[in-house]
């Protein structure tokens, strides 16, 4: 489906993740933060980066991964994105919610 | 199912068992909810308690007798060496879908915010003290303290 955010058309799922990576920019990403009451800091662009990087190379992300990455430890991470970090920040970062049960 | 349209907000997981397959299944449940944005707490008791032990929750072992969906005789599964051979197999097949071990878990659980509570009348009937325990372990409760962490609206309660 369309919707509007931050004053572009972009298509999302129903559970509102990007469809097309291609329509996300910083803008969209302050914005679908800010639906999530998150404002970014650096740090936490530094993760989104990391979790785009990661899908560009198809790696199948979980918390365990993300843990281990180097980029953010397991406490950091729900401390930027305290609601369901992992599902929030794929959300935000314009790349698809991990299948990932751990 | 009226209450905020029956939204869960928190689990209460209890583990009873010691076995591994046990121990998992509570650990995926507890850290499951953290990643959904649900609050968790955890209740060792009895045998899981070995699973907060810091010399046992290393050495934890599938159950091959008196498991039928093991889809092994019996009089098999109870031969010296069985357990051991098949959680083997199984912790190798965990490592191929990325689980962590237990210990891992365990701190994965803590980071993630999961309150870790050893029961105390187990702990007693075991003779384990607070020192023999999981750095992780938040305290050492009675039953009724584990009841008042639980009130509030939203919260379910899961026996292990």
């Amino acid at each position: 489906m369309e919707k509007t955010i931050a004053g572009k058309s972009i298509t999302v799922n129903e559970e509102g993740y990007l469809t097309d990576f291609n329509q996300w920019d910083e803008k969209v990403g302050e914005a679908l933060a800010s639906e999530a009451n998150i404002s970014l800091t650096p740090r936490h662009w530094e993760v989104l980066k990391y979790l785009q990087n990661e899908q560009k190379n198809q790696v199948a992300l979980s918390i365990r991964r993300v843990g281990k990455s180097g980029v953010v430890d397991i406490k950091e991470f729900y401390q930027l994105f305290p609601v369901a970090p992992l599902k929030t920040a794929t959300r935000i970062a314009g790349i698809p919610k991990p299948a990932s049960c751990i | 199912m009226n209450e905020n349209n029956g939204e869960i907000k928190k689990m209460m997981i209890i583990l009873s068992k010691g076995t591994l397959e046990n121990v998992y299944a509570a650990f995926v449940l507890a850290n499951g909810a953290r990643m959904e944005g649900i609050e968790a707490e955890m209740f060792f008791t009895f045998f899981g308690l070995e699973a907060v032990h810091k010399k046992k929750l290393e050495h934890l072992h599938v159950a091959t007798v008196g498991n039928p969906a093991m889809h092994m005789p019996t009089m098999l599964g109870g031969l010296p060496g069985m357990e051991a051979l098949a959680t083997h197999i199984m912790k190798k097949e965990m490592e191929k879908i990325d689980m962590p071990d237990v210990l891992e878990f365990l701190e994965i659980l803590s980071a993630s915010g999961v309150k870790l509570w050893a029961c105390k009348l187990a702990m007693d009937m075991f003779h384990y003290k607070k020192e023999d325990l999981h750095e992780a372990v938040d305290g050492v409760i009675t039953v009724g303290d584990f009841y008042k962490q639980s009130s509030g609206e939203g919260v379910h309660m899961l026996f292990i």
